[in-house]
């Protein structure tokens, strides 16, 4: 409601009789909704650089958000061009990862046996640390992208699959036996019931992968450390390290941690897109 | 007139020396003869645990006896749907819950048979509006399953059986989880529809007065092991109307299949 200031019924509570109560309490709680934590964070900020200033604690051990935000526009060209890199790794990966982890998930919902057979395999891929993995794919990978892309797509994997293996298997029973009694294809009982049952499992994983797509591709360039020529965020904030560059150690995090939200706020707004008009998990209960 | 006239269809569904065992070693149901007409209302009744639900799930063809023989339209159960595709739907299942499909819109429910039979939706329309139409859901086509009563929700289901125009209604137990009220208006729908449409109706339940209200002849079963123990002709299933739970006829009636029932409870161990 970025209209708020010239809303008549906040100057004037008579001047719009027919104004539903109801209704101007759900828009002052959605400007609340906005406002309150925007608020919240600005104090932090105001706060901690009013502690850097009042006590000078030298910008190499913490700069205040001034400081960083000068960094960020004084390096923003070659940052950004970090973190398209970073972005080009995480999407990449979110995407292979999907692809596999749907297309794997849906063999383990039509054969047990496939399932018994290969879930090990994604188990032992899941519990092992990438930072420990990944050095050695580093060392039988000629191409660093390839590599680092391989490190991302291990973690983001797995919560695909498991997840579309499930939903695919919760579909209703006697829907399911609807389908038989109508003769139904496998065609038709994948597309109009087995699809639809999973998407709810689908999406959550979805949230979940996404952040763990960035952490993979963060994680795996810090073990890669500067070695590619083409370097994402995370090769950036380790290079400002070694060089004692604090405040664009800072502003490169910032990065990170935007990319990481734009990442949710995407994912959250397709699962309602998808969701929103039957799923119980997105649906607004009213009252 | 006669008092039966329905019995004179040509037999639809005949069940002879059937038996199911389950993986389990349950003997579910123990050497059940039946023969069902077109045009007959029958209510399988009886406690839980006595077959009645196996029964109807054998005659659909989504169970398989471990012996004997059944047949629906002299073909086995379930077989027509597959080998003809166009005869899948000579037969429909109401269950017990709605079972609708929640991502799906009312209309959207309702066309998912004739959709499975590769009709497009414009083909469709007509005959999913008629369906609706016949259980008074006709302007909540956009609707979605979420933002129905559970009464609504049953109707959805029994539109979604209908639509096909089955020769073969079998029912579930399927207002056993709605309210009085509900239930009496929905058996008045279900009676309606099987007189307007001179389909055979198989409806499971373990109401006394339901099965009383609604069919032309009641076939009682015991548990432990499943079997069949009484088949009673009832009269004048095509007359009745709500007035018909008030008349010394119903009560009577009632009275007749309860001690029908009641020597079936004689040897179920309660403690058990």
């Amino acid at each position: 409601m970025s209209t708020s200031t010239t809303d008549p019924v906040t100057m004037s509570p008579q001047a719009a009789p027919s104004e539903d109560p109801a209704l101007r309490a759900a828009r002052s709680e959605r400007r609340m909704r906005i406002l309150m934590p925007c608020a919240a964070l600005l104090c932090a900020l105001g706060l901690w650089e009013f502690l850097v200033r009042y006590n000078e604690i030298p910008h190499y051990l913490i700069p205040a958000p001034s400081l960083i935000l000068e960094t960020l526009w004084k390096d923003g060209p070659s940052l950004l061009s970090s973190a398209w890199f970073t972005v080009k790794l995480t999407l990449l990966s979110l995407g292979l990862a999907i692809i596999g982890g749907v297309a794997l998930g849906m063999v383990f919902a039509l054969s047990r046996t496939i399932e018994m057979s290969l879930f090990p395999f994604a188990v032992i891929l899941q519990v092992t640390p990438v930072v420990a993995i990944a050095p050695l794919i580093l060392i039988y990978v000629d191409s660093t992208f390839a590599a680092l892309l391989i490190c991302a797509w291990i973690v983001a994997f797995f919560p695909i699959l498991s997840n579309t293996a499930i939903g695919m298997r919760s579909a209703d029973h006697n829907l399911r036996d609807l389908f038989t009694l109508y003769g139904a294809t496998k065609w038709q009982r994948l597309r109009y019931l087995l699809i639809p049952s999973a998407l709810p499992y689908f999406m959550a994983a979805l949230k979940i992968a996404g952040g763990l797509a960035l952490i993979g591709a963060v994680v795996a360039e810090f073990v890669a450390g500067t070695a590619g020529q083409n370097t994402g965020l995370a090769s950036r904030i380790l290079e400002s390290s070694f060089r004692n560059e604090i405040p664009r150690m800072f502003a490169a995090l910032l990065l990170v941690s935007m990319l990481g939200i734009l990442i949710f706020l995407a994912t959250s707004w397709l699962s309602r897109a998808v969701l929103g008009h039957w799923h119980e998990s997105e649906i607004k209960r009213q009252g | 007139m006669p008092l039966d006239t329905t019995a004179q269809g040509a037999a639809q569904i005949e069940m002879s020396h059937v038996f199911k065992r389950f993986d389990n070693g349950t003997l579910a149901l123990q050497d059940m003869d039946l023969t069902i007409r077109q045009g007959e209302f029958v209510s399988l009744l009886g406690p839980s645990g006595c077959g009645k639900s196996t029964a109807l799930r054998m005659i659909s063809g989504l169970l398989s006896p471990s012996s004997g023989q059944i047949t629906v339209n002299g073909h086995a159960p379930g077989s027509a749907g597959k080998s003809a595709g166009v005869q899948g739907g000579d037969v429909s299942f109401v269950f017990q819950e709605p079972t609708l499909m929640p991502w799906a819109t009312v209309f959207d429910n309702v066309y998912l048979p004739l959709k499975l039979r590769g009709l497009s939706r414009r083909e469709a329309e007509a005959q999913v509006t008629e369906a609706l139409e016949m259980v008074g859901l006709a302007k909540f086509g956009g609707s979605y399953p979420r933002e129905l009563s559970g009464g609504m929700k049953m109707r959805v289901s029994i539109a979604r059986a209908m639509v096909t125009k089955p020769k073969l209604l079998l029912m579930d137990e399927p207002f056993a989880a709605l309210d009085e009220m509900t239930r009496f208006k929905l058996n008045n729908d279900v009676l309606n529809l099987w007189r307007r449409n001179g389909l055979t109706v198989i409806f499971v339940t373990h109401s006394v007065f339901e099965s009383v209200y609604l069919s032309s002849r009641v076939v009682v079963m015991a548990p432990r092991p499943g079997r069949v123990v009484h088949d009673l002709a009832l009269p004048d299933a095509t007359t009745r109307d709500a007035h018909y739970r008030t008349t010394p006829e119903y009560a009577e009636t009632c009275r007749l299949v309860s001690d029908a029932l009641e020597g079936t409870m004689d040897d179920v161990d309660l403690n058990h």
